[in-house]
């Protein structure tokens, strides 16, 4: 299948290294602590966030640290064909481990011991790289909770189809069998905190793939950024003096 | 009904906390009576954080005009918050910089912290100066408690000599049974009985106003106290919820607004209690309570139950000021409670009518005009 044709232009009309369009909004969940919607292109996500609360279940508690969880589920809705999925199958588990992990390498967890904050995810329109969606959603409910944070982690997912390294792939991209990175940095650390292939690369070529993905995190992370200004910066007026 | 028989019951009679326990749970009661007794405060809790609405919801309800007036509400506001605060503000981002100079000999306060001797804020919000110290005071969080704060919180547990209170903070409150004055006003050691009968002090679903006396290193939990006749526990009236940030903190937390009959209590957690107006005597002797007890006739024993229309009136009235200011996302101050109410009861403005879309535009350009006079009177 041709996914990148003679002009240099995919199948849903990007060039190679071109972003979908962003869009996110914060406090869509009004009972949350905090709560944030991400769109990139088709695919939508929202993030709730809950705590740091009271642990629930007294024997998960740690002394010195938050316990943060982390549930990701797809809604019934959310993909082309109308798919029953068990609440606790093994794609959303991995996911939510997945995600889980990311989310703790930014939580100062030190800060806020004896507590768990929860994370809740769901995808209301899956169109390929849900997965960096829902650690974009998540980074934005996290911060609209007021939880503190070491820095932003930012996701994105690159391909290699077609010998062309391809940024941001969508479901039929996804879905055409070529490797598939999809990296989550520390915005400001230059860190890397979630690194998944599937399907191998040589390595010259994984390189490039792997900055491409890191170059569309940077983009993500510099539009997360604003909005998150610019969300403070309205509560604060709206407050007044 | 049966609830307050059984509160009455409990209450008059020296019953020991664990008969009336029993009372409640055997199965053989009516239905109604099961299900109000069994109510898990748990899902109270859930409920409370239910009430928040946002200025999203409000926005997709506008029509183009109110859109356009709010917009422009916002925008003057925007205008005098520059205009009035000395410096731009200082709005940072998680990991966004924080310029200081670090040969000041610079403290990181909250919301800080070091990355390669740079100072880099961890939270969103804005950033404050005093003296050396750099800190980032953050909006939308949960409550912070601080020592010597004014809280409203709602019972969850009744456990051995203390009440476990829900407060919206990380942690559940804890008022000790010690850390209170008994309802009879005796400055004494609290005993075993005091101990059976805390149930007939606060129960569980009880909305109480207390302070925080401390934190326990041990576990981070938050100790509180009530040893005023002014702390305890509120009745008749409502919990309104809002985000914790709308609350400043001043040296007058309860407000008596006289005109309406009505209790207000700006909780620095967010809740905020809106209520009966009750009086606060002197602490009376337990003696002569008794005996002027003894002397009342049955009526006269019976609680006054009853709160007149208007004042109830007036309540709701307050109440759903703070839902819409709450709403709108602007701070909650006495005067512009009031002259929220004010406006609403001049223009005839039905209480129900108060939380539609045309009341919050016009409470939005109200609080616009009212902040707009109050830096000229600054200036």
């Amino acid at each position: 299948m041709e996914f990148v044709n003679l002009q240099g232009i995919r199948l849903d009309g990007r060039r190679p290294k071109e972003l979908r369009q962003l869009c996110a909004e914060i406090g869509v969940v009004s009972k949350a602590d905090g709560s944030a919607a991400f769109e990139m292109g088709n695919t939508r996500v929202i993030a709730a966030v809950f705590g740091p609360r009271a642990v629930q279940n007294r024997s998960q508690k740690i002394a010195n640290r938050a316990l943060v969880r982390c549930e990701y589920s797809m809604a019934k809705f959310s993909t082309g064909d109308r798919v029953r999925r068990p609440k606790g199958d093994r794609r959303s588990m991995e996911i939510s481990l997945v995600i889980r992990q990311t989310m703790e390498a930014c939580i100062m967890t030190q800060l806020m011991p004896n507590s768990q904050i929860d994370i809740c995810l769901q995808v209301l329109q899956a169109d390929g790289g849900t997965r960096s969606a829902c650690i974009n959603a998540a980074t934005l409910a996290l911060a609209d909770a007021g939880i503190p944070m070491c820095d932003i982690v930012v996701s994105c997912s690159a391909g290699y189809l077609n010998t062309t390294p391809l940024l941001d792939l969508n479901y039929i991209e996804d879905s055409g069998g070529g490797p598939d990175v999809t990296v989550g940095i520390l915005a400001k650390m230059n860190k890397v905190t979630l690194l998944q292939m599937d399907n191998k690369l040589p390595f010259d070529t994984f390189e490039k793939v792997m900055q491409l993905a890191i170059d569309g995190c940077e983009a993500i992370s510099k539009y997360i950024r604003e909005v998150l200004l610019e969300n403070t910066k309205q509560l604060e007026y709206r407050r007044g003096l | 009904m049966a609830r307050t028989i059984s509160d009455l019951f409990s209450k008059k009679t020296d019953i020991p906390f664990y008969i009336s326990y029993i009372h409640k749970i055997t199965p053989n009661q009516t239905l109604k009576q099961n299900n109000q007794s069994t109510l898990n405060p748990r899902r109270h809790r859930e409920r409370d954080h239910r009430e928040m609405r946002d200025l999203k919801d409000l926005q997709k309800s506008l029509n183009q005009t109110q859109r356009v007036r709010l917009q422009s509400a916002l925008q003057q506001l925007q205008e005098i918050y520059s205009r009035a605060s000395s410096s731009p503000a200082a709005a940072v981002s998680v990991s966004d910089c924080i310029h200081v100079n670090l040969e000041d000999g610079v403290l990181k306060g909250h919301g800080t912290t070091n990355r390669n001797d740079d100072v880099v804020a961890t939270v969103c919000g804005i950033v404050e100066r005093v003296n050396k110290l750099v800190y980032v005071r953050d909006l939308r969080a949960r409550y912070k408690p601080e020592v010597g704060d004014i809280i409203v919180g709602r019972v969850i547990e009744v456990v051995s000599k203390r009440w476990r209170l829900e407060i919206n903070y990380s942690h559940d409150a804890v008022l000790m049974l010690s850390s209170m004055n008994l309802p009879d006003g005796m400055q004494r050691r609290q005993t075993s009985t005091d101990e059976l009968n805390m149930r007939s002090i606060f129960e569980e679903n009880d909305v109480i106003c207390a302070e925080v006396r401390g934190f326990n290193h041990h576990d981070g939990t938050l100790q509180l106290q009530a040893r005023s006749q002014k702390y305890g526990k509120l009745e008749r009236g409502q919990m309104l919820t809002v985000p914790s940030y709308l609350v400043k903190r001043r040296k007058q937390h309860f407000h008596n607004l006289e005109q309406y009959g009505v209790d207000m209590i700006l909780g620095c957690n967010g809740f905020i209690w809106v209520g009966e107006h009750v009086e606060h005597g002197v602490d009376v002797p337990v003696e002569t309570v008794k005996s002027s007890i003894e002397n009342m006739s049955i009526e006269e024993q019976k609680p006054n139950n009853f709160t007149p229309l208007e004042t109830r009136q007036g309540l709701c009235r307050i109440a759903n000021a703070i839902r819409v200011l709450s709403t709108l996302g602007f701070a909650l101050s006495v005067e512009a409670i009031l002259k929220t109410v004010e406006w609403s009861i001049s223009s005839n403005v039905e209480i129900k009518d108060m939380l539609l879309s045309e009341f919050c535009v016009q409470a939005a350009e109200i609080e616009v005009q009212r902040r707009i006079l109050l830096t000229k009177r600054k200036n």
